[in-house]
């Protein structure tokens, strides 16, 4: 089998394509190897932005193309808002809803920050239930 | 066989990997928030394999799906975070005190 290739364009694009999809099948393997959901995130996150920037970088090479580079760069852009936001919503739910083993956290300065939370409104409702029994 | 196609195979073959991770801890996943995590990169996978797609045709029929798939994805994984922690809060709140009929609370 003679492997054939018009322009150097092509093999930037097969190298970036088989790198960026690399990615996704190693956020498989990190969803099935990993014991917690935060870990599990750390893998899962990986091809969300960098393995869908050479998948699409490698599309723009792979057309040869200037025009549809605006709208590689909006859906890489996208993503890239969009990505973070989620992650953080996904690990703040973790840690309210104790999905989370505290003995994997070396440093745990949320749950002062909950702790204190908590106290506060504990009085704060103390104080209205007082205050509605006068 | 042009490098192009022989690394779009290739590819597929990655993604299908992933694909397989991901639905194995969507069946699996004991948290919901492990699907949450799972079904996103089931999305990555389908907009990179139709990067893939396009690339290997040479067409740009598809670039307006990976737009869409991000934006469907942030607001699926969104609302299921919301949705954890707001049960959360519900199953391990205190019950409510009951006051009379005219008692203070409201």
């Amino acid at each position: 089998m003679e492997i054939t290739y018009d322009s150097w364009m092509d093999i930037v694009a097969a190298i970036l394509l088989v790198l960026g999809t690399l990615l996704s099948a190693v956020a498989g393997f990190g969803l099935l190897r990993f014991p917690d959901v935060l870990s599990r995130m750390h893998a899962a996150t990986k091809p969300q932005v960098l393995g869908l920037f050479l998948a699409l970088a490698g599309l723009g090479f792979a057309l040869k193309t200037w025009v549809v580079v605006p709208v590689l760069i909006v859906a890489w852009l996208m993503q890239l808002i969009t990505a973070p936001v989620s992650a953080h919503l996904v690990g703040r739910a973790t840690y309210r809803s104790h999905h989370l083993d505290p003995a994997h956290i070396a440093v745990d300065d949320l749950a002062k920050v909950i702790y204190e939370q908590e106290r506060a409104d504990a009085e704060t409702d103390a104080e209205d239930r007082a205050n509605g029994r006068q | 066989m042009s490098v192009l196609s022989l690394a779009g195979w290739i590819s597929l073959g990655f993604l299908a990997l992933g694909a397989i991770g991901a639905l194995y801890r969507i069946v699996r996943g004991p948290a919901l928030l492990d699907r949450a995590i799972a079904v996103d990169v089931i999305l990555i996978v389908l907009s990179s394999g139709l990067t893939v797609w396009m690339a290997l045709n040479d067409s740009t029929h598809f670039i307006v799906l990976v737009v869409v798939a991000s934006l469907i994805g942030f607001i699926s994984s969104a609302t299921l975070a919301r949705f954890t922690v707001e049960g959360a809060h519900a199953n391990q709140a205190e019950p409510e005190p009951q006051q009379g009929p005219t008692g203070g609370d409201v």
